[in-house]
């Protein structure tokens, strides 16, 4: 596996820079920049997590979802229904998240099935369907009997708390202060670690390599005895459910939740990080995800003051120039690097022309 | 390749660092101390946050000039506390309108430490943000959210100054029971927060009143046709339509209601009472009636010298919340006097229990932190222009204060 | 049922629109096999085009009659459509002409996210009236209300589809559109040039966004840069609905499309107890697309396609 010189002993050293790396860095900026940067860092891990969901469905299977959001508000509305003042019921968190896990999982299955004798194209177009009419059920289901609480969404979702020991306060662990935001850093960063290593292990599984061989030709999978129906549902279940665990985690951050944070465009955001970074990749897709949650913070960050300081107001909103920005780079990415800025190599070989 | 691998992500999680310090808001530092020999001075700083950009950026920048003349007024004044001259500065923020943006705008402000907010606008964006500044202690005031939820939350820092979505569906509710004597009431909703929040009040009401709801549909806050939903609604006959919602909706609704031959009275919010209303409606707008909560700024008590003094000063009209968000910087300023400390934990129980003439009339909050006594004005339009026909509540109009 | 007569003219002026659209849609993906995600956008690019024209001519005090100022909104907007979807096929899509279905899925959403982006710095987020050029007549039709607005745009929208089917079946570019959709392989052979029908098929279609964005927006009274969006939705619906790549079946699905929308947001609440309401609105077009999608992907009047790797 080693072929750099100097050989294991320089990877371990590599591992064991990042680790700490990650392990100081909310503190690190927390110091430097303020607690607003850790939020920021928390908001990239929860878009990993989702971004390697769709990697499954996307880049291991090559089912085009456009509808993937669909999971994350199932996950983030089951666990906000199950802890908060909306039904007056406060389950555990190691009962809701497993919970929104499992029932995201379900709805993959539900929303794959009719989907799985479709092309591409239309694949998109259904799935697509499919989130908007989740999203447009969630912000009405509050009449005649009041499920989602509609438009104006759920308040006071409980945090994540282990017995007394909550996630969301600010307390003195050990003798160094911790602060709501970079306790749930820990939490998101020791799952996501988590998805990561699943994710691995799926991809050199049998599944992972059928869900490969689909991909590349689905008719040849089947004619070599491979239950593509079965492969995948399994695919649309997985990555749904790690949109559903995201979600969770999402509401008991946020401790607010409205139809509004799943709207289509959140989909495409997502799908974009997975295919900027890098289809099929997991560590591309996480540089997607990073890279696509940190640029608009610096975006905003820079352009409205320059634009102050250059023409005393701000002339161009910074959110038409983020999502320009945006289109753009889906654009020149699929123009001049298709298969994303960190390839797997296999995908390369697929796009080279 | 291996090293390759690693290098990228040490490079990234470096860069990561470096662009977070780069861009690093230079705001947020505190500003230096400002002392002279004879006088101690102590920096204030108050927080706005509003959509500064975006489609309601005109409202937002509106309020940020308010509490930023305000804050002029004030250091001008060289008002005193606990022995020092209170020196105030303005953290402004933009949220976007956007419920996603307002928890971390509001955390940027609760890191600096800030010694009050004046915010959110948007009912969709205070309620979120609210939950911060209590975690933080930091009092907050909004000029506009009208959305009731804000105040039952029952966080001890969140106040307003306008009535809220309750008091302003109730009062419409009945209005049209009573001054309307509508027998066939059809209600019509955004299904937003704000637009389903008060046309549900205002069923309630105008049903208690007396009056039969003869039928309830709903759009979006971005549809543009509502052909359907108004055939249907036309089918019931009623004699007074009610939309919960905002202008956008409401013009291009009026012009389809025109066209489909439809008479009845179209009343509405203060979503819909914009002067954008009459661009995007044209003439079907004529006659409509909408709600304000407050009062139109010639009839609040020192309403039009603040209005000259605004144009004096910032070239422009007052857009809308502009008196609220000046009022509210005010509140803040008596409370720190009473407290005689500008510490939040320290004026925050004045605050509650604050009796303060503003420019929008007497202020007093109830134990929720809602204004009490908030006058609601009922306006028409009439030749293009919203002319005030009512006003339900508040207390009697006081002789301008000095 | 005294509102179905009202409901139904309102469907079929609505899916007379749909109709528009769903052609450009059809046509596209006819030939070249991509669902153009962006061609909402050039829908909504038509609207706004043609109501800046209106409104500079309104307010330049020349003293224009109605109909010379809608026409000239109308002169602008549908060259301003064509050149950009020009630059839309010739720079984001005719290079990945070979490409895995993925990329210029993927590439049409990056153009549609571009074109409203660029169209909220051009001409903002705020909502804009249609001026009122023309006075509107209503006509009360047998207890429904029609106005002279929804006849012009179903007899207009009836002539450009008609107009369509001559250019597509009595022209050699139609012809060559056709043998292109059925194999371009062989069309070449024949000498037909394909970049050249590819081309022909998206300004063709650009021209009819153009002319349904004006309508759109003057049947409406408003238009704004999101408006692309979700109309785009429900004319790919439509098409699909009819049979993609077949042009009457774009119509037929157009109109059905537009028929069952008014009537279910009509009647839902009626037929459900008021347990789902009009809000559920949107929800039909997707609805449909499901059911078509699963139960019969050819559409109603596509013929039987076998799987194409």
């Amino acid at each position: 596996m080693s072929r750099i010189p100097g050989g294991k002993r320089l990877e371990w050293a590599g591992i064991v820079l990042i680790a700490l790396a990650l392990a100081v860095l909310p503190f690190a900026l927390a110091a430097a920049f303020g607690q607003t940067w850790v939020r920021v860092v928390n908001l990239a891990l929860l878009y990993a997590m989702l971004a390697l969901g769709l990697n499954i469905v996307v880049g291991f299977a090559g089912l085009l979802d456009l509808g993937y959001i669909a999971f994350y508000a199932v996950g983030a509305y089951l666990y906000a229904l199950l802890a908060s003042p909306q039904f007056g019921v406060h389950l555990p968190f190691w009962i809701t998240l497993p919970l929104g896990f499992l029932v995201a999982a379900f709805f993959g299955v539900l929303l794959g099935a009719p989907t799985l004798k479709l092309r591409g194209d239309y694949l998109a177009i259904v799935t697509l369907g499919f989130g908007e009419i989740i999203r447009i059920f969630l912000n009405n289901l509050n009449a005649p009997v009041n499920i989602t609480n509609g438009p104006q969404g759920i308040n006071l979702v409980d945090p994540l708390k282990i017995g007394a020991f909550s996630f969301s306060t600010r307390e003195t662990l050990l003798g160094v202060d911790f602060t709501g935001p970079q306790k749930y850093y820990y939490a998101l960063l020791a799952l996501t670690l988590g998805i990561i290593v699943l994710n691995t292990r799926l991809q050199d599984s049998r599944i992972g390599r059928a869900w490969e061989a689909i991909r590349e030709d689905e008719i040849a999978a089947r004619a070599m005895g491979i239950n593509t129906r079965n492969i995948k549902l399994l695919a649309f279940a997985m990555g749904a459910s790690f949109g559903g665990l995201a979600g969770g985690l999402f509401a008991s951050i946020q401790g607010f939740i409205s139809p509004e944070s799943f709207s289509l465009l959140e989909s495409i955001t997502v799908l974009s990080m997975v295919v900027l970074g890098g289809m099929g990749n997991i560590a591309g897709v996480i540089l997607g995800a990073v890279l696509l949650t940190a640029l608009p913070e610096v975006i905003r960050f820079t352009v409205v003051p320059a634009q102050e300081a250059v023409f005393g107001k701000v002339i161009v909103d910074p959110e038409a120039i983020r999502m320009l920005l945006f289109g753009l780079a889906l654009i020149l990415v699929m123009l001049f690097r298709p298969a994303g800025l960190w390839p797997a190599t296999l995908r390369k070989r697929e796009f080279a022309r | 390749m291996n090293c390759s691998r690693f290098c990228l992500a040490a490079t990234a999680v470096l860069l990561f660092l470096g662009i977070g310090g780069c861009s690093e808001d230079k705001k947020s530092q505190p500003a230096p101390k400002a002392g002279s020999a004879e006088m101690k001075t102590v920096d204030v700083t108050i927080g706005v946050v509003a959509p500064l950009t975006g489609p309601q950026s005109h409202i937002g920048k509106d309020l940020e000039n308010a509490v930023r003349l305000a804050a002029e007024d004030a250091n001008a004044a060289k008002i005193s506390v606990g022995g020092s001259v209170l020196k105030f500065q303005i953290m402004a923020e933009d949220d976007q309108a956007d419920p996603k943006m307002a928890p971390v705008v509001a955390q940027k402000l609760a890191d600096a430490r800030v010694n009050a907010v004046v915010g959110h606008f948007n009912s969709g964006t205070t309620i979120p943000a609210s939950k911060i500044y209590s975690d933080a202690g930091i009092p907050q005031i909004s000029p506009s959210a009208t959305n009731p939820k804000y105040t039952e939350q029952g966080f001890r820092t969140a106040f307003r100054v306008v009535a809220n979505d309750n008091q302003q569906g109730k009062v419409v509710g009945e209005y049209i029971a009573k001054d309307l004597k509508s027998k066939a009431l059809a209600i019509i909703d955004d299904r937003t927060a704000y637009g389903q929040g008060v046309a549900d009040v205002v069923q309630k009401s105008a049903t208690a009143a007396g009056t039969k709801v003869v039928a309830r549909e709903y759009t979006t806050d971005k549809s543009t046709d509502f052909k359907a939903i108004l055939t249907k609604i036309k089918s019931r006959k009623p004699d007074v339509i009610f939309f919960g919602g905002i202008d956008t909706q409401a013009g291009p609704m009026l012009k389809q209601m025109k066209s489909l031959g439809i008479s009845a009275q179209y009343v509405g919010a203060d979503g819909i009472q914009s002067t954008e209303l009459f661009k995007l409606g044209g003439d079907a707008v004529e006659g409509t009636l909408a709600s304000f909560p407050g009062l139109p700024l010639d009839r609040m008590p020192q309403g039009k010298s603040f209005g000259e003094r605004y144009r004096t000063k910032w070239n422009q009209d007052v857009v809308l919340y502009a008196p609220q968000g000046y009022d509210a910087f005010n509140v803040f300023i008596e409370a720190m006097k009473k407290a005689g400390s500008t510490e939040p934990a320290k004026f925050l129980p004045e605050l509650a229990r604050i009796d303060y003439g503003g420019i929008t009339g007497p202020i007093r909050f109830d134990e929720k932190g809602d204004i009490k006594d908030g006058p609601i004005t009922m306006f028409k339009a009439v030749g293009g222009k919203w002319v005030p026909v009512a006003t339900i509540g508040g207390p009697a109009p006081a002789a301008e204060k000095k | 049922m005294d509102i179905l007569l009202q409901q139904l003219i309102n469907g079929i002026t609505l899916g007379s629109i749909y109709a528009l659209v769903a052609l450009g849609y059809t046509m596209v993906y006819g030939i070249v096999g991509l669902i153009n995600f962006a061609h909402g956008e050039l829908v909504m690019v038509g609207a706004l085009t043609a109501l800046s024209v209106i409104q500079a001519l309104m307010t330049s005090g020349l003293g224009l009659p109605p109909a010379v100022i809608v026409l000239a909104g109308l002169l602008v907007a549908v060259p301003v459509c064509m050149l950009l979807a020009y630059a839309m096929e010739r720079i984001a899509y005719r290079p990945l002409r070979g490409a895995p279905r993925l990329a210029p899925l993927i590439t049409a959403i990056g153009v549609s996210i571009v074109l409203q982006n660029l169209a909220m710095l051009v001409w903002g987020r705020s909502y804009f009236s249609f001026p009122g050029v023309v006075n509107v007549t209503t006509y009360s039709v047998g207890g429904a209300a029609v106005t002279d607005q929804q006849i012009v745009i179903v007899l207009l929208a009836a002539a450009l589809m008609a107009g369509l089917l001559v250019v597509v079946h009595r022209t050699r570019l139609g012809l060559a559109m056709r043998a292109t959709a059925e194999n371009s392989t062989v069309a070449g052979l024949m000498g037909v040039d394909a970049n050249r029908v590819i081309v022909a098929a998206f300004l063709l279609g650009a021209a009819l966004a153009a002319i349904a964005g004006l309508m759109v927006s003057a049947y409406y009274g408003i238009a704004h840069y999101y408006m692309g969006f979700m109309l785009g939705l429900k004319a790919f619906t439509a098409a699909v609905l009819g049979g993609i790549g077949n042009l009457a079946g774009a119509m037929l699905g157009g109109l059905l499309l537009g028929v069952i929308e008014s009537l279910g947001a009509g009647y839902i609440g009626d037929l459900t107890g008021d347990v789902l309401g009009s809000n559920y609105q949107d929800v039909f077009a997707f609805f449909v697309l499901i059911l078509v999608l699963t139960i019969r992907p050819s559409g109603l009047l596509g013929e039987r396609i076998s799987e194409r790797a």
